[in-house]
């Protein structure tokens, strides 16, 4: 019995040898990574800087926490939201064509690898050098917030919906085209119910990303919470920095939670 | 609230054949069509959407995009640099932060550890780590460190952290628990329970994961630019700022092959994990 077991164990095959070998790769690739990181120390006040930041954040200002005109950080709160809502309606629309143009399952091959190449482009675009092209159009403000958003989450939501369209059972298609039906009927019964509540479900999670990407937004003025928050920030106005935070962390846990519960009901059915 | 839709909309009943009766709800959909109407309108009148501009002015958004797509090629040797910077950046910062992770996802996973606690606290951390907006994360971290590639690290090991430990939690829950008993039983603390029974079964997962995070801070480097972190993102801002397009058109392609490089290398590697 032990021989056996032992025999057993000398068979068993002995990765060592690779394992050594990746973590050498792995050794050396941080070492090569660490050459241009250099350690400055903490800036001249920066311990103090930090324990600025923290009391201001714990102490946010109250006149601007519980203003209601557009000022306010409810106000702000409330554009935030309008824009990430409108901006992800509209991005997860024009997304539904580039991701059928992307997936290997619908498209020939050499169309579907263009597709692709093409989602990576639009993704590659920082957001606010898309803020930039946008404000030229419509001059700062929450529209051009909007519009930043929509272009910003094509990439992702395609980038998903493309995953759900390759995941689509095909039999169902097929015996569809058995019973008689038409193309109009084969979408409407046999695409449709498979991918509407996947897609659905991603463009839920995609409002989620938007409202805290809001601040990126800020950068270009293009609304939202954004561009105050920087201000505050640039000019060292913790407290004011620590009311608007709290109120997009307290929102975006918030619509975290909701949009959770709702997916899982829309997963499960 | 579904009791009170259904006395609205009475549910339809439906006398089957064999004298059996079923009640068919009514549908929801047209509720939640409603509702949708109104917030898209609402925010359509927040945010002041006007179509007619865009037919007006819409060519104004290809000034910088032709630009763009005409990228000033003499550039190219300058760039090297700082898009390694930006590389290394990346690495390191995604390095730190899983392994932080790892640790912290352990405390964060309920059940490994027992105390309600620790685990509520350490999500609720995690929580605020996770919301807390990537540009914010940034810009302290260079009021803090000093403009340069140390804050820009720091920054992406926090909120690498946040996603990392996250993820990871999520998928240490899940995991079959019967080894874990099997080691405890056989009287093994709850450190060697975890490094024999858990950890195989979640470690690819969580090199996956790591992988996952290395792209995403790729695509990163341009806002820790911004906010003066380094990298590759501090030559794009200064160029954007000179409105020299062409040359931002530049960075964007080199930014873009290194990204679709390491994405084929990491997707290669995540797809042999799992």
């Amino acid at each position: 019995m032990n021989e056996l077991l032992e025999k057993k164990l000398s068979e068993e095959p002995k990765p060592w040898k690779r394992q050594l070998l990746a973590v050498l790769v792995v050794v050396l690739i941080l070492a090569w990574s660490s050459t241009s990181i250099t350690y400055k120390g903490v800036s001249a006040n920066g311990a103090a800087l930090a324990g600025n930041i923290l009391k201001g954040i714990f102490h946010p200002s109250t006149d601007i926490l519980f203003n209601l005109t557009t000022e306010g950080v409810a106000y702000l709160l409330l554009e935030t939201i309008c824009i990430a809502l409108l901006g992800t309606i509209m991005g997860s629309l024009i997304a539904v064509p580039f991701s059928f143009l992307a997936s290997t399952k619908i498209m020939p091959k050499p169309v579907a690898w263009c597709g692709n190449v093409l989602i990576m482009l639009v993704r590659t675009i920082p957001a606010f050098v898309y803020g930039l092209m946008i404000i030229r159009v419509t001059g700062p403000g929450a529209y051009a917030g909007v519009l930043t958003m929509s272009i910003c989450s094509i990439g992702m939501v395609s980038k998903m919906y493309i995953e759900n369209i390759e995941n689509l059972d095909t039999s169902i298609l097929d015996s569809l085209d058995a019973a008689g039906c038409t193309g109009f009927q084969k979408i409407r019964y046999g695409v449709l119910p498979q991918l509407f509540s996947n897609f659905v479900s991603t463009a839920i999670y995609r409002f989620d990303i938007n409202l805290k990407d809001a601040t990126v937004l800020g950068l270009v003025g293009a609304g939202g919470v954004g561009a105050p928050l920087i201000f505050a920030m640039n000019s060292y106005r913790w407290n004011d920095v620590g009311a608007l935070l709290l109120g997009l962390i307290i929102l975006v846990l918030l619509v975290e939670y909701i949009s959770t519960a709702i997916r899982t009901k829309l997963v499960r059915g | 609230m579904n009791g009170l839709y259904d006395k609205i909309f009475k549910p339809k009943t439906i006398t089957l054949a064999n004298g059996h009766s079923v009640t068919k709800q009514a549908s929801r959909t047209p509720l939640v069509i409603l509702i949708l109407v109104i917030a898209v309108l609402f925010s359509a009148k927040v945010t002041g959407v006007n179509f007619a501009i865009l037919r007006e002015r819409g060519h104004q958004f290809f000034v910088i995009l032709s630009d763009i797509f005409h990228p000033d090629l003499s550039y190219v040797n300058k760039g090297w640099g700082p898009l390694f910077d930006t590389i290394k950046m990346s690495i390191m910062g995604t390095t730190i932060g899983c392994a932080i992770g790892l640790p912290v996802a352990v405390v964060a996973s309920s059940n490994v550890v027992h105390s309600k606690a620790a685990v509520s606290f350490v999500r609720f951390i995690l929580g605020i780590v996770r919301t807390l907006p990537t540009l914010v994360i940034a810009l302290i971290a260079t009021f803090v460190f000093d403009l340069g590639t140390f804050a820009g690290t720091v920054a992406i090991s926090i909120f690498t952290l946040g996603i990392v430990a996250k993820m990871l939690y999520e998928n240490i829950e899940t995991v079959d628990m019967g080894a874990f008993e099997a080691v405890e039983a056989l009287g093994g603390d709850r450190a060697r329970c975890f490094m024999s029974a858990i950890f195989p079964q979640v470690l690819p997962y969580y090199l996956s994961t790591c992988l996952y995070c290395l792209e995403l801070n790729l695509r990163h480097a341009a806002i820790l630019g911004y906010v003066g972190a380094g990298g590759i993102g501090l030559t794009l801002n200064e160029k954007i700022g000179w409105r020299e397009y062409n040359k931002v058109g530049t960075i964007l392609l080199m930014l873009f092959c290194a990204v679709f490089i390491i994405e084929h290398i990491s997707r290669y590697f995540r797809k042999k994990l799992v």
